[in-house]
């Protein structure tokens, strides 16, 4: 990559990490990481590139190892560029009880992708994911940060359709609002 | 109706601001405890005989008991919102909707403790629940009832929400604290305990959500009072998180005792079964916990009426009970296949190892892909047999209780349901393809 | 001073000692075998569930057995305890199935691993193991990387007992490679090519029980049981130079850190110890190193024919237990 040392935080997205790091004790402050990387994911386009994580190293001024070790530990984090909406749909047991393998088969033959993969046009990646502690609204899935929940197909077919009409940049858990 | 301690309000339109929370009664409770000595609240939840409600079920008091609390050393507070346990929603559900609850909570125990700075531990993918979180501490701390001098009382607490990323070994108490010092969630190898090295190498106490809130009602009602609610060493409310196939999913808060058959088909509870359908098998307490038959659900092997309590679930052990756990109620109908649905348990504990110890990392993978083989026509009766052996090979043997969370479910499943897994090996033609959705909904697939 | 007995035997050691070390101390066949801990490593151990005893009294005052079999090397001695290892059959029924799992994924290539004969991962499964593997799926399977010039990772092998990560913490000056991922395609990398540029980075082929991190320099040059070990030394101005040289003939094919019975590093030697003085003359030769371990490498040695008879009987009574399984 030839962005090498460019990438940097937004103003607001580096004043929300200092009050962050000013959250832990004195000497503390890798315990920032994991939100730090939230911003990060949030600020480059919905995913953890290395540049992105040795900035977020130096953030912290702690080894690039150290931050490599952590994003490739949690699921959230993604380490290879996804489309702008990821659709993560729970198919854990209470989930797959209430039908969340058909709503995977669904999206699937909708989109013409199968669970990991990203549409060609860049727009969705969809992805299996296992509990996110919504099992007495199942079946349901998330993109960013909103739950969607009770699935019916028709409600997938409006989601979809409304991220289509309405999504212009990537869209992350931690969102972008919340930063400004 | 059973009494309501922690939902009592819930329902109130605006309870989420600190304003109408405050209406009702909130932050009474800690105006009374700070009115306390730190000691005596501890004493107070004790009394109250409050388990753990995060699954473990230890006694709460006697956990803050344990604290140590060596001079010139801050002490924490950390509450594990990481809810993750398939089956378990309760602390989301309850820290949406009444977040100012945990709040006054945290306070309440981080007093009593005497922890002047403490995290709300909060699981990543529920980023917007830590926004809500965010705003109630930033209105708390706009009244005074967080930061210098709270309420007036000389002491100083600080709260802070942390947000995890996606890992559901960071409930384990150990691998929350890891995580919260920023680093992968490696469960820690104990001892020492957290009580005495926990965050940062500080006396730590790790409380769950629901246990950081019962403390409220404790202090405002006294612990004998509420030890007076439930039935034997399973004292006061519990919440339980009901899905499946069932007609009303969702948080009860129960008084712990009453019947598990009362629960399930009551219409103040779950409802019943969904579509007229007949019960197969229960798993009570979230994933982990052994999945019970509709007879050993519903009666204990004597015969005697199951009751929602640590004890009646837990009586037979292993052969014929269960455990309460987190108090995720999974019911599946007479349709569902027990094997395919332990599949799904098996790939969860598979893909949430941390990969640490041997025996979890490599056994919780080979679980997953034997079952597999079963459920894709391929298995054998030796397989079965292996599954078992497996299981009893990782159960005990590792750092933390996730091999014990990931060999129950195979090990139940095998003891109660064996004749549908060799029914899948002798007639692969019998194995039951998905199409849940279009079951439930009484659509055929080729229409959609 | 508590007092400990295992398997036994008794023993009085200082506080703070652990079950392995109390074992240690004892010595012969109640030793658990440890793959991951590794007493110069502070926080080692606890990972790979080898070394797991059963206490059956926690201690004179709390005499309760302990619920669950624990990791000896993390378990502290308590006055009064004792402890199974060898006489529990449940216990080695239990270590037999950590064997099986660390097993699991391995890719058994001893025949062209230049860890073979030296490994710890052999040993073990040769006592410990069964003589065939229940898994029927495909093992998992990493690229080979090289960490800098002379030090090979060979992740497929890697059992993660994370003593390579704390030799880098601890022993070197600064750490570019650790754990990532998590579950079973955890993987020791460095994420992104880098080298591990500490003038003290080869310590970590000495540590790792398995072949997993091998010294390029020897790489494929002979199987180590053709080499003669000698003890050498020189003056080094960055370690204490005492190695222990693997020659044939005139050639020094390698040079490794002087180990101990129970396999680990006495002192970590310096990089250009390791890899830049291979020849005779930068070294003096004190005389041949005494392997001993029981281990193949001492089978065809020109020193110690009384080894050779007892590597024969255990060949025999392997053979009877693979045939009764």
């Amino acid at each position: 990559m030839n962005n090498e040392n460019k990438l940097k935080f937004s103003n607001e997205a580096l004043a929300l990490s200092q009050r962050m790091i000013k959250r832990y004790p004195e000497g503390k402050q890798k315990s920032a990481l994991i939100p730090l990387l939230h911003v990060a994911q949030a600020e480059f386009g919905g995913w953890l590139s290395s540049d992105a994580m040795d900035y977020v190293a130096s953030l912290l001024n702690i080894t690039p190892i150290e931050v490599y070790e952590v994003a490739s530990f949690y699921s959230m984090f993604n380490l290879k560029p996804v489309g702008k909406c990821v659709i993560e749909v729970c198919h854990t047991g209470p989930c797959w009880l209430l039908g969340s393998d058909d709503i995977v088969k669904y999206i699937e033959k909708k989109l013409s992708i199968k669970a990991g993969q990203t549409t060609a046009d860049g727009m969705f990646t969809l992805k299996t994911v296992e509990c996110l502690a919504s099992c007495g609204t199942a079946p349901m899935m998330q993109i960013g940060e909103t739950y969607h929940e009770n699935l019916t197909l028709e409600k997938v077919d409006n989601i979809i359709h409304e991220c289509r009409a309405t999504v212009v940049e990537p869209v992350s858990h931690w969102s972008k609002k919340e930063i400004k | 109706m059973g009494r309501k301690l922690l939902t009592e309000n819930i329902n109130v339109p605006g309870i989420q601001s600190l304003d109408v929370y405050r209406k009702h009664g909130g932050y009474d409770g800690l105006k009374k405890a700070l009115g306390m000595s730190p000691d005596a609240i501890v004493e107070e939840v004790k009394k109250s005989g409050l388990r753990g409600r995060g699954g473990a079920g230890f006694p709460t008091g006697m956990k803050w008991s344990f604290l140590a609390k060596p001079d010139g050393v801050p002490r924490h507070l950390v509450c594990n919102a990481d809810e993750s346990e398939p089956g378990t929603f309760k602390d989301r559900y309850m820290m949406e909707r009444i977040p100012h609850l945990l709040i006054e909570g945290m306070a309440i125990g981080s007093f009593a403790l005497g922890a002047n700075t403490s995290y709300i531990y909060i699981r990543g993918e529920l980023l917007y629940v830590f926004h809500i979180l965010q705003k109630a501490i930033d209105e708390a701390y706009a009244a005074g009832l967080l930061g210098k001098n709270i309420m007036g009382s000389g002491f100083d607490f600080d709260l802070h929400v942390h947000c995890g990323a996606g890992a559901y070994i960071c409930g384990e108490e150990t691998a929350l604290i890891e995580s919260l010092e920023g680093k992968r969630g490696n469960p820690r190898i104990k001892p020492p305990f957290p009580a005495i090295q926990g965050l940062w190498q500080r006396p730590t106490v790790v409380n769950n959500v629901e246990s950081v809130m019962a403390v409220v009602p404790i202090v405002k009602m006294g612990g004998d009072e509420y030890a007076k609610i439930g039935v034997g060493k399973s004292t006061g409310t519990k919440l339980i998180s009901a899905c499946g196939h069932i007609n009303k999913p969702g948080v009860y808060e129960i008084e712990l005792g009453i019947p598990v058959e009362e629960f399930i088909y009551s219409d103040e509870y779950c409802g019943g079964i969904r579509n007229g359908k007949d019960l197969k098998a229960v798993v009570a307490g979230g994933s982990s916990v052994p999945i019970l038959p509709k007879d050993l659900i519903l009666k204990l092997a004597n015969g005697e009426p199951r009751l929602m309590t640590y004890e009646s679930l837990s009586d037979g052990g292993f052969i014929t009970g269960t455990m309460l756990g987190s108090g995720g109620f999974i019911v599946m109908d007479e349709d569902t296949s027990v094997v395919k649905n332990l599949y799904t348990f098996s790939r969860f504990y598979h893909h949430e190892s941390c990969g640490q110890c041997s025996p979890c990392r490599e056994g919780t993978g080979w679980m997953e892909k034997v079952l597999h083989k079963i459920l894709d026509g391929h298995g054998t009766l030796e397989d079965v047999d292996l599954l078992w052996d497996i299981q009893s090979k990782i159960e005990g043997k590792t750092i933390c209780p996730l091999g014990e969370a990931a060999a129950w479910p195979v090990a139940s499943a095998i003891r109660h349901f064996r004749s549908e897994f060799e029914e899948y090996v002798k007639n692969p033609s019998s194995i039951k393809k998905d199409n849940h959705y279009y079951r439930l909904n009484n659509i055929s697939p080729e229409v959609a | 001073m508590p007092k400990v007995t295992i398997d036994g035997h008794s023993i009085e050691v200082p506080e703070g000692t652990t079950i392995l070390q109390a074992a240690r101390m004892i010595g012969g066949d109640i030793v658990p075998p440890a793959m991951c801990y590794y007493s110069k490593l502070k926080t080692s151990g606890g990972y790979c569930r080898t070394c797991i005893v059963k206490v059956t009294k926690g201690s004179e005052k709390d005499p309760r057995p302990m619920p669950k079999p624990v990791a000896s090397c993390r378990t502290t001695v308590m006055d009064g305890m004792e402890v199974q290892n060898t006489t529990a059959p449940d216990l080695l029924e239990a270590r037999k199935g950590v064997v099986e799992f660390l097993l699991l994924n391995h890719p058994l290539d001893c025949p062209v691993c230049d860890q073979a004969g030296e490994c710890h991962l052999q040993d073990l499964s040769y006592q410990h193991g069964l003589a065939k593997s229940r898994y029927e799926f495909k093992r998992r399977e990493f690229e080979k990387i090289d960490i800098g010039e002379n030090i090979k990772l060979h992740m497929t092998r890697c059992i993660l007992c994370y003593r390579c990560v704390k030799v880098a913490d601890q022993v070197c000056d600064s750490r570019v490679h650790g754990v990532i991922n998590r579950g079973d395609v955890a993987e020791i990398s460095t994420y992104i090519e880098k080298s591990l540029d500490s003038d003290f980075s080869g310590n970590v082929i000495d540590v790792c029980p398995v072949g997993a991190l091998t010294d390029r320099t020897f790489r494929f040059k002979s199987r180590v049981w053709f080499t003669n070990p000698m003890n050498a030394h020189r003056n080094c101005t960055k370690c204490s130079g005492k190695t222990v040289l693997w020659t044939s003939g005139d050639d020094v094919l390698r040079v490794s850190a002087r180990k101990d019975v129970h396999g680990e590093v006495e002192e970590w030697i310096c990089n250009e110890c390791r890899f830049e003085k291979k020849e005779k003359s930068d070294w003096t030769i004190e005389g041949p190193r005494h392997i001993d371990r029981k281990s193949v490498i001492s089978a065809n040695h020109y020193e110690v024919k009384k080894q050779l008879k007892i590597d024969v009987s255990n060949q025999k009574s392997i053979d009877e237990r693979a045939h009764n399984n």
